[in-house]
């Protein structure tokens, strides 16, 4: 075997797998991950308003985009990891899957909320509507009603593990939803407009518009990734308290 | 620059209304969120500790 493959041999990935390793790695990440949200936010603010010119169809309303597209990416994105874990979680049976994937809902359904709130506030000045039933937001909000069902569904089971399984199961059944909210635009005629940016051809809007969106977007990872691994660590140690507790009501018991 | 004042900032070209609606209640969720996140944090701990652990001061 060469060496490098050795070097990776070496390191026994399953060992940050355990909460209580990963505890104190998660603990040292989170104010770098903070900081960098605040980063990428104060740039991506500044060039959104100040450097991004305005737009000549739709004047100076569509600076929402600048916090519209970042956050409805990521309500996607983040279902999409809150249902890998969940799959990992049922595969592997690893414990710290499960703790990852309820760790992303609440974030993942807050990103969904801004999407939908400042999407009505782009809708009624532009459209003449708050809100329309059309394919594109009607997915969105069925979206967020996935998050909700994922978080009441985790919090009806009272064992957290038998609660992760069945939550994980409503992720991977959900996640067919996603793509239903990309291509909506391209599948039906919807009243939302088309993608403005796509992996396929260059992004149709100015340079310093799509640097602000891009901005704001990597500040909104930068967030998820501090605010998930933050209450992750609550969620470990919650979790610890009730095995404690078992512990405790065992030693009281009559063996 | 876009802007030939801070009026003219505020004023977003007349769409202050829908501008500042969506960044004021972005951020207003954003910080209930960390908020939360605290208190959640500030709980557990006191209840594993029994409140013998390090407060911030």
């Amino acid at each position: 075997m060469n060496p490098p493959a050795l070097a990776l041999r070496r390191i026994n990935w399953f060992h940050y797998a355990s909460p209580q390793t990963f505890l104190p790695v998660a603990g040292t990440l989170v104010p770098w991950f903070a900081w960098a949200a605040a980063a990428f936010c104060a740039a991506g603010l500044y060039t959104g308003f100040f450097v991004a010119p305005t737009d000549h169809q739709q004047g100076e309303v569509y600076r929402i985009i600048f916090i519209h597209v970042p956050a409805a990416w990521m309500s996607m994105f983040i279902y999409l990891v809150m249902a890998l874990w969940a799959g990992v979680g049922l595969a592997f049976n690893t414990r710290l899957s499960g703790m990852m994937a309820s760790a992303l809902a609440p974030t993942g359904a807050l990103f969904t909320v801004i999407a939908l709130w400042t999407g009505s506030m782009w809708g009624k000045p532009t459209w003449g509507a708050w809100w329309v039933w059309d394919a594109r937001l009607t997915s969105e909000l069925i979206l967020l009603f996935l998050y909700f069902g994922f978080m009441a569904l985790h919090a009806a089971i009272d064992d957290p593990r038998r609660a992760d399984r069945a939550a994980a199961v409503l992720a991977l059944v959900g996640v067919v939803n996603v793509p239903i909210i990309y291509f909506s635009v391209k599948w039906w005629n919807t009243l939302h407009q088309g993608a403005s940016v796509g992996l396929t051809a260059a992004p149709a809007m100015a340079a310093t518009m799509f640097a602000g969106m891009i901005l704001m977007a990597f500040a909104a990872w930068m967030y998820t990734i501090a605010v998930s691994l933050h209450r992750v660590r609550s969620i470990i140690f919650e979790r610890k308290r009730d095995a404690d507790r078992t512990v405790q009501y065992a030693k009281g018991l009559r063996q | 620059m876009t802007w030939a004042s801070w009026t003219d900032f505020f004023a977003m070209g007349g769409y202050s209304l829908y501008v500042w609606g969506s960044y004021a209640v972005t951020a207003a969720v954003i910080l209930t969120e960390v908020a939360l996140l605290r208190l959640r944090r500030r709980a557990i701990l006191r209840q594993l500790t029994g409140g013998e652990g390090v407060r911030r001061p």
